[in-house]
């Protein structure tokens, strides 16, 4: 009797032990990609790029300033900065909502990397330019309107 | 492919100005040829990572909703002049590339 219980507690705790091992082993890959999975890159709305990301509902933050043109005369080509003036910033995501895809790059940061990326994005069309930026866990995000004109075609 | 992949690396105070240009397609494998009609595969830069003397400052994640030829500018606290910067690329065909410059 004693003996069977001994047994019974043994494999409870040595299955508890693989379940420990199995979660650990399930969040290390996680952590280590640390930013956007593949998969949010995939997301056709902003809400589930969002969502991929890990931020659900990112607060408006007044500390993010994103330099794109008013207008942008060529889509394929538009310049975008994103500067996050928020203390510890570890992650700049950049989006074009009405995209196709709109999550188009995520950045992390580290090792006394300033909160700043510049870089040059694709628009389909008139969109807002999202930024994502995570701070100690916390998102933040803001947005600016950029016109998208189709050069040549009177768009 | 190992085309060239620029790297330029300056310092104003104590902050250093890294900008990049790679060379790439960028196609996002939505786009037609015109005169096949038919669709061109997708081939983008997918990882983007930086170092300053072998320190991570930099590791992006990239989609085909980047510019063909991309451009990456980002600033590091901290590196003195003559330190190493190196930039690795990776796309969705495996195919990888690697630069270094010397920040001045």
């Amino acid at each position: 009797m004693n003996a069977l219980r001994r047994n019974v507690l043994k494999s409870a705790a040595g299955a508890g032990t693989v379940a420990v091992a199995v979660a650990a082993g399930l969040m290390k890959p996680t952590l280590a990609l640390a930013g956007a999975p593949r998969s949010a890159f995939e997301a056709k709305n902003v809400g589930d790029a969002l969502k991929g990301m890990g931020a659900t509902a990112p607060a408006d933050s007044k500390d993010i300033a994103i330099k794109a043109p008013d207008i942008a005369e060529n889509g394929a080509v538009v310049p975008v900065e994103v500067t996050s003036n928020i203390a510890g910033t570890t992650t700049i995501a950049i989006m074009a909502e009405k995209n196709a895809s709109p999550l188009i790059a995520d950045f992390d940061l580290s090792g006394g990397a300033l909160g700043f990326v510049s870089t040059r994005i694709k628009m389909g069309q008139t969109s807002l330019i999202r930024a994502v930026v995570t701070a100690g866990g916390k998102s933040y995000t803001a947005a600016k309107e950029v016109k998208v004109t189709i050069g040549g075609c009177g768009g | 492919m190992a085309e060239p992949m620029r790297i330029r690396a300056t310092m104003s105070g104590d902050v250093a100005d890294v900008k990049v240009l790679m060379n790439h397609p960028m196609e996002t494998g939505l786009r037609k040829d015109s005169k096949t009609g038919k669709l061109i595969p997708a081939h983008y830069i997918t990882d983007v990572t930086a170092t300053v003397n072998g320190t991570k400052v930099l590791d992006a994640g990239l989609s085909g909703g980047i510019s063909k030829n991309p451009y990456l500018g980002f600033k590091v606290k901290g590196p003195k002049a003559g330190d190493k910067v190196v930039v690795t690329w990776a796309d969705n065909t495996g195919d990888k590339n690697s630069a270094e410059a010397t920040i001045s």
